[in-house]
């Protein structure tokens, strides 16, 4: 069976002893963050990356993956120890998780928590290795007219399904195009937007982009709250759930598995919807609602396994396809480019290590965080201690010799420092940093997309139209667009934002 | 409703798309436009231009109509401090070397937090860039000299 050849592949791949370390050292950064409030795997993987460029793209990738799901798992850690959410997937988590250890539970959340979270990876791993290959064999007969309306509705989708202000998350989609667009023109070497400076010719660094707005831009909003953090520690006893917690979240953590490989592929939809919503499920479900909120161990199984569902199945339209479906994608669309690998359907084909090998470590990876984790539970909690006046200065530090070494260019020090303070700007005034990075990423491959398809079609705009697959795209875009601005959906939406 | 203009977030959000979309579209028009079979290198970003210029219309009406405050408080302080460290980070690496732009960088977004402690943040500017040498400089080989003449 091929599914089976392909499997072994990329465990022969993923099992070589530096993919393994780059896995290990992925996954331990990412638990990491995952437990530190205020800096969250987009900002973490932006200042990675530059360490990873002289790396293989498997390697690479695989480290950058760990970070992503790994701090799923550190956010649910300190969910449930401390009432404090590490990413804001783990919100959900916090509602039962923390009663329970409240209640002298916490080992046997942490462990369910694990359990799911590993059940629905698994799961994940399996729906990439399954449906990668069809899609992206449709991908691959696709035309230009047919690209250009996939990331039409891809970042229409992106942007209006993501929670917050959905113009503003359109705008920031526009906005990122037009700084895609930044250098040379690839067809008449015009400059373009670079001012006179040789430094923009080759366009605005990726890493500039995404450390600026995620890394520097959050910290000076994060500076400006004045929350204080209150830790207290509970004490985990035991780690082993009974028989009845086992038997109670074998539902929650199956029916979580699906609701977030579900949201997983749609764009835009965090992991948070996806827990936010399997949560809701349950306690519709349950026998006795009343018990969720007060410690009910199916208010964690579910949607931790639902956010690690979703965590893994965005990479399907990213590997099979080449676009992003959420800001981490993008991050990892960024690096794959900057490795010099054009992200497509001819991923597959032609680089198949990466492919298998990337899905085959994110097993190994969620079997890591299962094995390592528990038992390293006492030392997140004590790191949760580092205060934040010592961490951010830490992160700046980190960020800046990262972007001065990928160009060795003080240049791109000071525009980050001018996307740090626009990054500032935009989550003050409610725009979504996120779908600007998309944009950013998809720019020049829509503008030459259309173009191609504008010579293609002599001019014709109505080409986009004319071909059923293009057509099926528009028309998706245009459903999405029309359902999410009838007033009962908008109505809804804003109760989940608040 | 008594939002003062200047607090009105979606009045600042809208003129900032306006801002953005129209020095867009003005920068871009001394590119060749060509023409919808050939589209030159000013066809897309003009599209986008008046795109965006017509989100932040619709962004300052809302705005007008039924304002919301800015959320939250910020930190001046931070505004100006963390972007200012960067700059020195980036005149340093040039002029000076590796390890004061480093400690400057961390001393200096360390005085960006208002729970300030400044023998901590000097000893922990030092300790951190003690580290870095070892591991970026000494470890990753990074080709940056430690200390230069300031020039």
């Amino acid at each position: 069976m091929d599914l089976f050849h392909n499997l072994i592949f990329g465990f022969g791949v993923a099992l070589s002893l530096q993919n393994l370390l780059y896995c290990l050292i992925g996954v331990t950064v990412g638990t990491l963050i995952g437990v530190l409030p205020g800096i969250g795997p987009l900002g973490t993987i932006a200042i990675l990356m530059p360490i990873t460029y002289g790396i293989a793209p498997v390697g690479a990738l695989i480290m950058l993956a760990g970070i992503y799901y790994g701090a799923q798992y550190g956010g649910s850690t300190t969910a449930i120890l401390v009432n404090l959410p590490g990413e804001t997937s783990a919100v959900v988590t916090c509602i039962d998780g923390y009663q329970m250890a409240r209640q002298g539970r916490a080992g046997p959340a942490l462990a369910i928590a694990a359990i799911g979270s590993f059940f629905a990876g698994t799961v994940g791993t399996l729906l990439i290795a399954l449906f990668g290959p069809p899609l992206a064999d449709v991908a691959l007969k696709f035309g230009s007219p047919e690209y250009f309306s996939l990331m039409l509705m891809g970042l229409v989708a992106a942007a209006v399904l993501a929670q917050g202000d959905m113009v503003k998350s359109l705008a920031m989609v526009v906005t990122g195009l037009l700084l895609g667009l930044v250098g040379s023109d690839v067809n008449t070497g015009v400059q373009r937007f670079s001012f006179g400076f040789p430094e923009l010719s080759d366009g605005i660094g990726f890493v500039v982009v995404a450390v600026g707005v995620f890394a520097i831009g959050e910290i000076i909003t994060n500076l400006g709250d004045k929350e204080e953090r209150r830790v207290f520690t509970a004490t985990v006893m035991s780690l082993f759930p009974s028989k009845e917690d086992m038997k109670r979240s074998i539902g929650p953590i199956l029916r979580g598995t699906g609701i977030g490989s579900f949201f997983g592929v749609l764009p835009g939809t965090g992991p948070a919807i996806a827990s936010f919503a399997s949560y809701m499920l349950e306690k519709k479900l349950a026998a006795d609602p009343s018990r969720f909120g007060r410690g009910a161990i199916e208010g964690v199984a579910a949607p931790e396994s639902a956010n690690n569902a979703d965590a893994q199945c965005k990479f399907i339209p990213m590997l099979t396809l080449g676009l992003p479906a959420s800001g981490v994608m993008a991050l990892m669309l960024g690096a794959l480019t900057i490795q010099g690998i054009q992200p497509g359907p001819e991923v597959m084909t032609q680089r198949p290590e990466l492919f298998w090998g990337l899905i085959a470590s994110m097993w190994i990876g969620n079997l890591m965080l299962v094995v390592l984790n528990l038992p390293m539970i006492a030392l997140w909690v004590k790191l949760l201690q580092v205060p934040y006046r010592l961490l951010f200065p830490a992160i700046m530090a980190f960020s800046a010799i990262g972007i001065y070494s990928v160009n060795n260019s003080s240049f791109e020090i000071y525009l980050t420092a001018l996307f740090g303070l626009f990054g500032f700007i935009c989550m003050k005034l409610g725009f979504p940093p996120a779908p600007l990075l998309l944009g950013y990423v998809l720019g020049p491959m829509m503008e030459e997309n259309l173009r191609r398809s504008m010579l293609m079609s002599g001019g014709d705009p109505s080409v986009f139209v004319t071909r059923p697959i293009s057509l099926a795209f528009i028309v998706a875009t245009a459903l999405i667009l029309v359902v999410m601005i009838l007033p009962a959906v908008r109505q809804r939406r804003l109760e989940i934002a608040d | 409703m008594n939002l003062k203009l200047s607090n009105n977030k979606d009045v600042w959000a809208g003129m900032m798309l306006i801002a953005i979309g129209a020095a867009a579209m003005v920068i871009a028009r001394s590119y060749p436009f060509g023409t919808a079979l050939r589209m030159g290198p000013g066809y897309f970003p003009i599209i986008l231009g008046a795109l965006l210029t017509l989100f932040g219309l619709f962004i300052l009406a809302r705005g007008l109509r039924r304002g919301e405050a800015i959320a939250g408080s910020s930190s001046l302080r931070a505004l100006i401090i963390l972007p200012l460290s960067l700059v020195l980070f980036g005149v340093l690496m040039e002029h000076g070397g590796f390890v004061p732009a480093m400690i400057v960088l961390i001393f200096g977004s360390a005085t960006a937090s208002t729970d300030l402690k400044l023998l901590e943040a000097l000893l922990f500017s030092v300790a951190l860039t003690a580290l870095s040498v070892a591991v970026f400089v000494w470890g990753l080989g990074l080709p940056y000299p430690l200390i230069t003449d300031f020039n």
